[in-house]
């Protein structure tokens, strides 16, 4: 059963912007998605800053684009609906490649494809940079509910442990001639994923039963809340990139 | 340091416990058992005997329909301040190491039981290090329990409760899915505890290897109460019970 490290976007590494504190980075992500996404359409220079600031953020972390480039394909499902805009689009028409394409749609397509992936580029930054583990420490730093961050904390300690039930159970349904090739022949699956969910709900108990024996009354104890936390300097310094963001983005509001 | 063997009063004391499931399913029919302190007894008996029942009145996640259950001394009862203390004198290790180790680290697993005691700060992570050498864990108090060994997450469980500094151990099956190396690992390791312990097993080697004593819970009752060499060389009581010595294995009897 090989129990690798399963992390999927960090890059381990010891950059700058990995050694920065959780919660510092996650608001630095948010101020900057916030900035780009209040910048007018038609402030082309100020999507150009955007996404120069993103390649120095990268290049300080030492995330190379071709590895960012081919994560961000993720947003692809989400900004197909932009490519039909221009098609789509009411009001006046241009002549573009030999097609007439509405000016409206163009710009709407460019608004969602350039914001869209700005946004998920500072993610994938972020995501690359911290560990699932810190980013659950941040926001709980960040005051963010403690309920919340408790379900993402037992997500991320039993992911894996379902998963790898999930997989021995396929493999003994598959070792004894389950081959489902149509729809109507997924029932060993879906009886599976019956078993599956009645396997965590009893684990669920027993873990449960685990934290009561240990004292657990209800609420977790804020242990390492404390240690670690961000400095002044360290929010300085991540505020640059929000900040020079901000700027841009009040500057394009300004002069449109 | 965890525990400290004194004299009296007794480690457990359980009382004439009966327990009635809600569906009227009786489990334990009046079990007596005492363990003083410093001593290790194996809790032998098959599947169904009611021992993880017995096992969950031990730190009042079960209260009993008759009987008493006394930990160092101190009634079990459903009063907050007195279950809190039970519970910290009462380590309880499940069987399942995932079940126990919920938390993304180690560290903060072994922290979650003395930080539900109210320790903070120094003295918590002193508590943390301490348990972590004591099972010999210490280099990997950083690493997610999903990334350790099926023994490693066991002794991380083992350390969780002595985190709290117990009066009793209480293992689950300590030896189950462990290969041999890591099942003699864990026994040298619990060897070395200065602690009292109880340990429920059908194991009857590691029994041997560990416990002087050994109690058989059979249909909710406690049928057998003798020194572990004398129970495994009574090859009628062992077949009444349900127990059997693994294949080429015979204890010579004292």
């Amino acid at each position: 059963m090989g129990a690798g490290h399963a992390h999927v976007l960090y890059r381990e590494s010891a950059s700058p912007v990995h050694r920065l504190p959780p919660e510092v980075k996650i608001v630095a992500m948010v101020v900057f998605t916030l900035a780009v996404v209040a910048t007018p359409r038609t402030a082309f220079w100020a999507f150009g800053a955007y996404a120069l600031l993103v390649a120095a953020v990268a290049a300080l972390a030492r995330v190379g684009p071709g590895w960012l480039l081919s994560r961000a394909l993720i947003e692809l499902p989400f900004v197909l609906f932009a490519v039909a805009l221009p098609f789509l689009g009411a009001g006046e028409r241009v002549e573009l490649l030999g097609l007439r394409l509405s000016e409206d749609g163009l710009y709407g397509a460019w608004n969602i494809v350039a914001k869209g992936t700005l946004g998920v580029l500072a993610s994938l930054l972020l995501a690359a940079t911290t560990t699932t583990r810190d980013l659950i420490v941040g926001l709980d730093r960040l005051r963010c509910p403690q309920i919340l961050t408790q379900i993402a904390t037992f997500m991320l300690r039993y992911l894996d442990v379902l998963v790898g039930e999930a997989r021995r159970m396929r493999v003994a349904r598959v070792s004894r001639g389950d081959d489902p090739r149509f729809l109507w022949q997924l029932r060993g699956f879906a009886a599976g994923v019956g078993a599956l969910f009645l396997r965590a709900f009893e684990r669920g108990e027993r873990v449960y039963l685990a934290m009561l024996s240990r004292g657990y009354s209800g609420r977790m104890p804020a242990v390492w809340q404390g240690a670690g936390a961000a400095t002044a300097g360290q929010w300085l310094v991540a505020a640059t990139v929000p900040v020079l963001a901000a700027g841009v983005a009040a500057t394009a509001v300004l002069l449109t | 340091m965890i525990g400290v063997v004194q004299p009296t009063p007794p480690s457990l004391d359980v009382r004439g416990v009966r327990y009635a499931y809600p569906d009227g399913h009786v489990a334990l029919h009046g079990v007596d058992l005492t363990v003083p302190r410093g001593e290790r007894v194996a809790l032998l008996g098959p599947n169904g005997a009611g021992k993880t029942t017995l096992v969950l009145h031990l730190n009042g996640i079960l209260t009993p329909t008759e009987g008493s259950v006394r930990v160092g001394g101190l009634a079990v009862s459903q009063d907050r301040a007195t279950l809190a203390e039970v519970r910290r004198r009462v380590g309880i290790v499940f069987q399942d190491p995932d079940d126990q180790l919920f938390l993304p680290t180690v560290a903060e697993d072994v922290a979650f039981g003395p930080a539900n005691l109210g320790l903070r700060g120094a003295e918590l992570a002193a508590r943390v290090d301490e348990a972590l050498a004591a099972v010999g864990m210490g280099e990997h108090r950083d690493r997610a329990p999903h990334h350790l060994s099926f023994g490693q997450r066991r002794r991380v469980a083992v350390a969780t409760v002595l985190a709290m500094h117990p009066e009793i151990l209480v293992l689950d099956e300590p030896s189950s899915n462990l290969d041999p190396a890591a099942r003699r690992e864990l026994a040298e390791i619990l060897r070395g505890l200065p602690v009292t312990l109880l340990m429920v097993t059908h194991d009857l080697p590691y029994a041997l290897e560990l416990c002087e004593r050994s109690v058989i819970l059979d249909a909710g009752r406690i049928v057998a109460d003798a020194p572990t060499r004398d129970l495994l060389t009574d090859t009628d009581l062992l077949t009444r019970h349900r127990l059997e010595l693994p294949y080429g294995f015979t204890p010579t009897p004292r």
